[in-house]
């Protein structure tokens, strides 16, 4: 049943909170543009990172590094380490029911996400998820606000 | 609180039902948008403009509501729909906020400044107005990821603006929330009054410029915090810390003080405090439970301190319970901004001794009050356990869909036998819990990953 009174209401948490996981290996894991994508930094090179992205539905996958080299560990039926990487993340971020729904991959109980993504390699745009990540990474150069944001009390904390 | 207080805000204040009926009838024309109205959401704008017809806003509302319903959705039709909205809303606030302070037997200073508009960022404010006007014309259940992605550019220029930052993490918030809801049209249940409040208030802010504070004046004297209200969505956190202010050789009143920060989605829990380590004085006296003296500090007529870390010192340590139990009933309330009168912002501290917690409410001399144990921040020690368990509470009374509540920001609890005591900033300095020590230690300083991220990838 709707409920009403939820729709009736101003201060309703409508997008769950991110957990907290260790950003590390992954620092940018997103649900967006019809794809599961994001950032793996490399573990050699600390000025290189990976874009790597599952494509929802299809599962085609695709990983490179932000220069549009191709990934070495990528076969074209297999994940390479950075999408294993992205997809346990994502898990952990979001939780299995919703990295699940979004890629629309069918997932049972105690399954693994990976063993459910059997698509294929695809060529897959780097560039727009690698600026996408430099914009999310923006957000820590702009200044504290000290002084009334009466706009916050839409948002207060809290599980739901 | 005590139980009689509770018991006099039972009843609803006249007309509050009438008024939000009218604002649900013009929500849901936004659901399925204003360019396909059938008779009854015709008849819903015409209403919702009814309803301001004896003010001044009367004739300009009515207009677009004509407008609209001929079919011509323009920019100036909605701004005026939106007024009035906001404008029966600003009703309901004020009607909730007399019926709280006549049962807190709270006294509220009257409102005596003039609010201007600047007038500036005109082809920042015109991206978003366009964006929201879409939005009104499709309608929430007609939105894709390609209208919600087409406002991308246009906040991300908007946040860049620190005068616009309102609306920046207001536009970015409801942004946020419509992508994760895409298709929007297949969702079982909406947020129907929620995101018309988010569109209208984006409407308002958009039309002109950023509404400038009127002039604030200098104060000096001692300020003792009562509690931490966070607020958080993905991308931004802010702590709105309340406290009385005992002006030199002066009264004491209410005031609020607020810090908001940009962050990722990632961040998140105690973490967020990190963001604001910029801040140490006002943070330190929040995890010490200390007051602070502040000296020549900004106050708006609106009761908010413009925070300035270099105009404060740490002052001696300051119970809130003690602060909340001599303080509050002296203290002189501050007036609401005409602009930001929403029944959303309604956040009056009280404190609630000698209750019992059953069924997510606290009870008192046979009255009782839902407590927002759905509402405790993770940055800070609060969890629905304590809240059950505890017996005093300093919490902020608030008002949702026209029902009361309290959201805790600070507990006194028995736990195995033992007196426990948590506050919302306890944590504001990092985690004093040995177990949520040890997670953060072990998830490793998000905010330092990130910086170092940005540091090497954003400026190669």
């Amino acid at each position: 049943m709707v409920d009403r009174s939820w729709e009736r209401r101003s201060a309703v948490r409508v997008v769950p909170p991110a957990r907290a996981r260790k950003l590390a290996k992954v620092p940018f894991v997103e649900l967006a543009d019809g794809r599961l994508q994001g950032v793996v930094s490399s573990g050699s090179d600390v000025a290189r990172v990976y874009v790597s992205s599952v494509a929802a539905a299809t599962h085609a996958f695709s990983c490179s590094t932000n220069n549009n080299r191709p990934c070495g560990g990528l076969g074209a039926g297999y994940l390479c380490k950075h999408l294993q990487a992205l997809v346990k993340e994502a898990v952990l971020q979001y939780g299995l029911e919703r990295v699940a729904r979004y890629l629309k991959a069918d997932v049972g109980e105690g399954d693994d996400l990976v063993d459910r993504l059997d698509g294929v390699k695809e060529q897959a745009p780097a560039a727009a998820v690698f600026s996408r990540f430099l914009r999310h990474l923006g957000y820590l150069e702009l200044p504290v606000t000290a002084g009334p944001v009466p706009e916050a009390h839409w948002f207060p904390a809290g599980a739901s | 609180m005590r139980g009689a207080q509770i018991a006099a805000l039972a009843d609803a204040p006249d007309g509050v039902a009438e008024a939000l009926a009218a604002v649900d009838g013009f929500d849901d024309a936004l659901v399925h948008g204003l360019a396909r109205l059938d008779e009854e959401r015709e008849a819903a704008l015409a209403a919702l403009a009814g309803a301001v017809g004896a003010t001044p806003l009367g004739g300009a509302a009515a207009d677009a509501a004509a407008k609209v319903t001929a079919g011509s959705v323009a920019e100036d039709a909605l701004a005026a729909l939106a007024g009035g909205r906001a404008a029966v809303l600003g009703a309901v606030h004020d009607a909730l906020l007399a019926s709280a302070d006549e049962a807190l037997g709270r006294e509220r200073a009257a409102w005596d400044a003039d609010a201007a508009t600047g007038d500036a960022h005109a082809n920042l404010l015109g991206g978003c107005r366009a964006w929201l006007t879409e939005l009104a014309v499709t309608g929430w259940r007609g939105v894709d990821h390609d209208l919600v992605s087409g406002a991308d550019r246009t906040v991300e220029a908007v946040l860049a603006e620190p005068a616009l930052r309102r609306l920046g993490v207001l536009l970015d918030g409801l942004a946020g929330e419509l992508r994760a809801s895409c298709p929007v049209g297949t969702l079982e249940r909406l947020p129907v009054r929620r995101w018309a409040d988010l569109w209208t208030r984006a409407v308002l802010l958009a039309a002109r410029g950023p509404w400038s504070a009127a002039a604030a004046r200098a104060v000096s004297g001692r300020l003792l915090p009562l509690g931490v209200d966070v607020h958080e969505h993905p991308t931004a956190v802010g702590v709105e810390v309340h406290a009385i202010l005992e002006e030199s050789g002066g009264s004491s009143r209410l005031v609020r003080t607020s810090l908001l920060a940009p962050k990722t989605d990632t961040i998140v829990g105690p973490a967020v405090w990190r963001l604001l380590a910029g801040f140490p004085v006002l943070l330190g006296a929040l995890a010490e439970r200390r007051g602070l003296v502040v000296t020549d500090l900004p106050l708006t007529p609106g009761g908010d301190l413009i925070w300035d870390d270099e105009r404060a010192a740490a002052g001696d340590p300051a119970d809130p319970f003690v602060t909340a139990r001599v303080g509050l009933a002296a203290a002189l309330a501050p007036p609401v901004p005409p602009l930001d009168r929403h029944p959303v912002r309604i956040s009056e501290p009280v404190l609630l001794e000698g209750y019992r917690v059953k069924d997510g409410r606290f009870e008192l001399d046979g009255q009782s009050l839902a407590v927002e144990t759905d509402r405790l921040p993770a940055a800070g020690p609060l969890t629905e356990a304590l809240v059950k368990a505890s017996s005093v509470c300093i919490g902020l009374l608030r008002s949702d869909a026209g029902g009361w509540s309290v959201r805790p920001l600070a507990v006194r609890a028995t736990v195995r036998k033992a007196p426990v005591e948590a506050h919302n900033g306890d944590w504001a300095l990092g985690p004093t819990d040995p177990k949520v020590q040890k997670a953060e230690a072990k998830a490793g300083d998000s905010v330092a990953v990130l910086r170092e991220r940005a540091g090497r990838l954003l400026r190669a």
